[in-house]
């Protein structure tokens, strides 16, 4: 065989096994994740809270307190991030503060979560005296996902044309009109990109949660689970995991996590194609 | 008047990513200078003991460094070529609809929470290695290193895939009309086109593995150990997650002082990242 031949053979080679290896691993490890946690699953577990005295397991709390944390952190990072993407896009005149702010999210999306924990814990629960508690992890949260919001908004306010803006100015409508009647909801397909993919890391975040909110199993309305400790259905796998043992409640809670992250990513997927069919 | 107002309104908002930057790192730096001199900057850079409940009490953080390097090495050597060969196939070789499935499938795997890598890691991966390497535990930096290898596939795949599906056709046909064959231009002409957007991909994946701490925490054993293959190892994000809850005094101090050093790593790569980039847009 000539050296030529011999090298196509084995890139290819290489390549086909490479994408196989990956195949097979993602497959067995939904599989096994659905594979021993769906079994695990019962009604009793999802809709009550754990108890000693009954020796019961539930996880209700944990539930509730991540659709809790959810929306808080996404009502405060919507506002920041879709707003400094229109800062950005649209008001900037200033070179030097918009490569500053450029700086400021690149480095945001690169420190580890278990630094935004720590910083956090200094920040919120100590500094500002929030105590361990939901609105201090969910603040943590909005720190290490406003720069997802920035850059998915950003880049499709890029999008929108500027024939579509100097029509607004045109009809006589301000700056602050144009934006908000005609290139917000122009744009509308970034911001839900971003709103998604920050659902996706507030469910798979427990480093920075578990020093921020803490993991107390105690099911609470929502303005008193604001100020106390909770923890959400990720930190709730690691502590019933690796604290206590209880590997069937820990699958049960992967695949319920499992199953959202599928279905998170299918939106995207979706979504992306919706828009990308719509504005070609 | 009011357009003024709304205007100075989004500067303010625009800034908050800049004040968090700077809260975090004032945060980290207050907290961490202190243990730093106290114990001394050599003494706890590169004491190789770590015994921070002890009578007399040592803070060496050596091994977590040197676990942190080499979990991290290990992950990209095993990694890097999966992830590598498998975005080439993807960008190049692939049908359509089988590229299609593997972005959604990828994008699952990229976020599925790190605690549940640690979980499968755990239960399969701690008892194979046990078994196969006859080990008194499976729990080890071997088993960190497999672990973090599959958490980085994702982000190396979807960075590179990007990047080689942004080389112009017109080189590859050029290629092509010289005579290589497909294979030859794809790892030829296309790989090399899309060089700084795989590099990036890499990095990225370096600050990932770095960075990652609950998934390491269920499967290496969190002794603080000089790093070896087989042995029980902690990371310098194992290392401030393990004691932060029962800590106090000057361990706590030390703790956050891990979190500083860890925190310089981050900017370190942050800045190669940047330079990539700054490179990419010439």
């Amino acid at each position: 065989m000539s050296s030529r031949k011999l090298y196509t053979y084995l890139m290819n080679a290489l390549s086909f096994l490479s994408i196989l290896v990956v195949a097979l691993f993602s497959l067995f490890l939904v599989c096994y994740v659905f594979f021993k946690g769906f079994s695990n699953i019962t009604f009793k577990l999802i809709s009550t809270s754990p108890s000693y005295l009954e020796e019961r397991i539930g996880i209700l709390p944990d539930i509730v307190n991540t659709i809790y944390l959810v929306l808080t952190t996404l009502i405060i990072v919507l506002p920041l991030g879709v707003g400094a993407a229109i800062y950005l896009n649209e008001y900037a005149t200033n070179k030097k503060i918009t490569k500053l702010i450029g700086f400021a999210s690149e480095t945001l999306s690169g420190i580890p979560s278990i630094i935004y924990g720590l910083a956090g814990m200094l920040i919120f629960c100590q500094f500002l005296k929030l105590r361990t508690s939901l609105i201090s992890g969910s603040l943590t949260l909005v720190m290490m996902t406003l720069p997802t919001v920035i850059r998915t908004t950003e880049e499709s306010l890029k999008t929108v044309p500027n024939s579509y803006r100097e029509g607004a100015f045109a009809l006589g409508a301000g700056k602050w009109r144009t934006i908000r009647t005609v290139v917000l909801p122009a744009s509308i397909q970034g911001i839900l990109t971003g709103c998604i993919l920050s659902v996706g890391r507030i469910l798979g975040e427990s480093a920075a949660l578990l020093f921020t909110m803490g993991f107390a199993h105690t099911l609470n309305g929502y303005l008193t689970a604001l100020s106390s400790s909770g923890s959400t259905l990720t930190v709730a796998l690691y502590v019933y995991a690796k604290e206590q043992g209880e590997f069937g409640v820990a699958f049960a809670i992967a695949a319920i996590l499992m199953v959202l992250t599928i279905v998170l990513n299918l939106i995207t997927f979706f979504l992306e194609r919706y828009f990308a069919r719509r504005y070609r | 008047m009011k357009e003024k107002a709304i205007s100075i309104i989004f500067t303010i908002i625009g800034l908050v990513a800049v004040l968090f930057v700077l809260l975090i790192t004032v945060y980290l730096i207050i907290a961490g200078i202190p243990a730093i001199g106290e114990i001394g900057f050599i003494n706890f850079m590169f004491g190789k003991v770590w015994r921070s409940t002890g009578v007399n009490p040592e803070f060496g953080i050596l091994p977590f460094i040197l676990t942190s390097i080499w979990g991290t090495c290990g992950a990209l050597f095993i990694g890097l070529p999966l992830g590598f060969f498998s975005s080439v196939y993807l960008a190049k070789m692939a049908p359509k609809r089988v590229r299609d499935l593997f972005v959604v499938v990828i994008g699952v795997i990229s976020g599925i929470p790190s605690v549940v890598y640690g979980l499968v890691g755990m239960l399969i991966l701690v008892p194979l290695i046990r078994n196969v390497f006859s080990l008194p535990d499976g729990a080890s930096l071997f088993a960190a290193i497999i672990v973090l290898a599959i958490m980085i596939l994702p982000t190396v795949i979807k960075v590179s895939l990007t990047s080689l599906e942004a080389v112009p056709k017109e080189y590859e046909e050029a290629s092509l009309a010289l005579g290589a064959n497909e294979t030859e231009t794809y790892f030829r002409i296309s790989v090399p086109a899309a060089k700084s957007g795989i590099l990036t991909g890499i990095v990225l994946g370096i600050g990932r593995a770095i960075g990652e701490a609950m998934a390491v925490m269920m499967v290496a054993g969190n002794v603080a150990n000089m790093p070896s293959l087989f042995q029980s190892v902690r990371f310098l994000t194992t290392a401030v997650a393990i004691e932060m809850s029962y800590s106090s005094g000057l361990q706590r101090q030390a703790l956050f002082s891990i979190a500083l050093v860890l925190f310089v790593f981050i900017m370190l790569i942050n800045a190669i990242l940047m330079a990539l980039r700054e490179e990419k847009d010439k």
